[in-house]
């Protein structure tokens, strides 16, 4: 076992729609799939994004593209056009995410 | 097969793209993305105070420019640059014409404005539930999301440039596959590929190596990025690719990363034409820049259009100030609690006060806090971003009085007022919501 950021075994993009954000993880290589699925759960991440984000979080699995969607729920201060934030439209959320810290073998 | 250009990912993308999409190889379409919520605003605004603006006036220069090279090559232009004028835009674009005593043919889609005719609509917010009288009195735009037939129409009626208002961003790319193709409106396979298609390549160069955290660094010539070309074939499989020799990276993590952009539940990306599974689509590496795309199942279409309202929300100011090392985290700290407490002895109340620290964890948030306590002391600069917001713009005016002073009155080493005072901007916000397709009908004026 060998605890690693998720930056090491993915990568991702996020993108705005309204107050909500979504990040797509896209695991490295296909071995590296069930291990997202297993760690990289939708408690986890709303955990990860305390304080940005105050709504649900949901995930969405894409085996067909080793990938895993989450939609953040009122994360943006608002959205797009409200928010104060240097990053109104949540695009490094993405990498926000791949700080988090998973194991594997 | 028919091949798709995109040469505008959003209003404000290289202004270079469109021409170049042209010019350096074959292409069939041209499509044009300029609408986000944001544009809409800026567009909003500017009709305000002009009655004949309100669309994409970067297409029609555009436009002029590229006009005679388009109808030499034949290739057909679709764009949604109407925004919320496409009528006048459609003028502009045929005044642009008629000086260069070209002979084309100009297609508006009109129909998505309902502005209008809100009264009576029984209409709730998709996200909150919350009813339409709650924001009534400061609603600005009301627009409908429209699909792609009306452009598949306005391309059977011989048009060579279609400018739509709102639509579903992948109809301007899923319109001239219907037309090409002679797809039928239950088709949904076929729709759905067209989606996928349209969804890949909406966002120009953010699928051809632009924004792809995969080998990042090693993607080649960034400054001259090619924008993406769809080879869409009319059994609903494709390739996602570029014009040889220009620069970027056509990958299936460059692809995967634009499938995946902006989409919710990937089982029901849902559209005005069809639903799109996400999850049941294929791809592959067919060769340097070239990745397919098979196996798109889609879902009928639902009996509602998506709506977006604007309406104005308030205000809102965002100024800076940078602190230098030594302490620059610690000053820029001491830099906010200042400035709250000048607010608060000034008794100015606002809907959101917000600081962040740029260079020291803005982004990223509490995600950042571990490596940011190791790195705190030793940031040989940070910046205080301050805003504020508020429905009456009169207290943010003061709060844009009050940066300034900082850099006399707080703590040393400070720079950052070279553009002085924060701007008071108006903050327009949306409001989403869904119709019955019955109560919207699309146009074409040609």
């Amino acid at each position: 076992m060998k605890r690693v950021r998720l930056i090491e075994v993915a990568h991702a993009r996020s993108g705005d729609k309204g107050n909500a954000c979504n990040i797509g993880v896209i695991a490295r290589k296909p071995e590296y799939y069930p291990v997202l699925v297993e760690q990289v759960t939708a408690e986890r991440v709303k955990e990860h994004f305390t304080g940005i984000c105050f709504g649900q979080v949901r995930r969405y699995e894409l085996p067909n593209l080793n990938s895993l969607n989450f939609v953040l729920e009122e994360c943006l201060d608002g959205g797009g056009t409200v928010s104060l934030r240097a990053d109104p439209q949540g695009k490094t959320y993405s990498t926000a995410l791949l700080r988090m810290e998973i194991d594997i073998d | 097969m028919i091949r798709i250009a995109n040469g505008q990912g959003f209003w404000g993308d290289s202004i270079d793209a469109p021409a170049e999409q042209v010019r350096k190889g074959p292409i069939d379409y041209l499509t044009l993305d300029y609408l986000a919520e944001v544009t809409m605003s800026i567009l909003q605004k500017q009709m305000s105070r002009d009655p004949q603006a309100g669309y994409a006036r970067d297409f029609v220069e555009m436009i002029d420019g590229l006009l005679p090279e388009l109808v030499r090559r034949g290739v057909r232009v679709v764009a949604n640059a109407g925004g919320l004028n496409p009528l006048g835009c459609r003028e502009a674009v045929l005044a642009s014409a008629n000086r260069q005593g070209l002979d084309v043919r100009v297609a508006a889609v009109t129909g998505d404005d309902i502005l209008g005719r809100l009264d009576g609509m029984d209409l709730h917010n998709l996200d909150t539930g919350a009813p339409l009288s709650e924001i009534r009195g400061r609603i600005r735009s009301a627009n409908a999301y429209l699909g792609a037939f009306p452009i598949k129409e306005a391309l059977g009626r011989g048009a060579q440039i279609v400018i739509t208002g709102r639509c579903a961003d992948a109809a301007l790319a899923l319109g001239p596959m219907i037309h090409e193709f002679r797809w039928g409106a239950t088709d949904w396979d076929l729709l759905a590929a067209g989606i996928v298609g349209g969804h890949a390549i909406e966002c120009g160069a953010q699928v051809t190596g632009g924004n792809c955290q995969m080998d990042w660094e090693t993607i080649p010539d960034l400054a001259g990025i090619g924008y993406p070309i769809l080879e869409m074939e009319a059994d609903g499989s494709m390739v996602v690719t570029k014009h040889t020799g220009t620069g970027g990276r056509v990958s299936v993590a460059s692809v995967t990363e634009q499938l995946l952009y902006e989409i919710g539940n990937p089982r029901a990306y849902l559209t005005p034409d069809c639903g799109a599974d996400f999850t049941s689509v294929r791809l592959r590496q067919e060769g340097p820049d070239r990745v397919s795309i098979r196996g798109a199942r889609g879902a009928p279409a639902t009996d509602s259009y998506k709506v977006s309202i604007s309406y104005s929300y308030g205000y809102k100011a965002t100024g800076w100030v940078a602190y230098a090392w030594p302490d620059a985290y610690r000053k820029a700290q001491a830099g906010d609690r200042i400035l709250r407490e000048r607010l608060e002895r000034l008794g100015l109340q606002f809907e959101a006060v917000h600081s962040e620290y740029l260079g020291a964890g803005a982004c990223h948030g509490i995600a950042a806090a571990e490596p940011l306590q190791e790195l705190a002391a030793q940031l040989p600069e940070v910046v205080l971003r301050f805003g504020v917001r508020a429905q009456e713009r009169q207290p943010v005016e003061r709060f844009a009085k009050e940066i300034a002073p900082l850099v006399l009155n707080g703590p040393p080493a400070v720079t950052g007022l070279g553009s002085g005072r924060p701007k008071v901007e108006e903050v327009i916000a949306y409001w989403p919501t869904l119709i019955p397709k019955s109560e919207v009908k699309a146009e074409v004026v040609l």
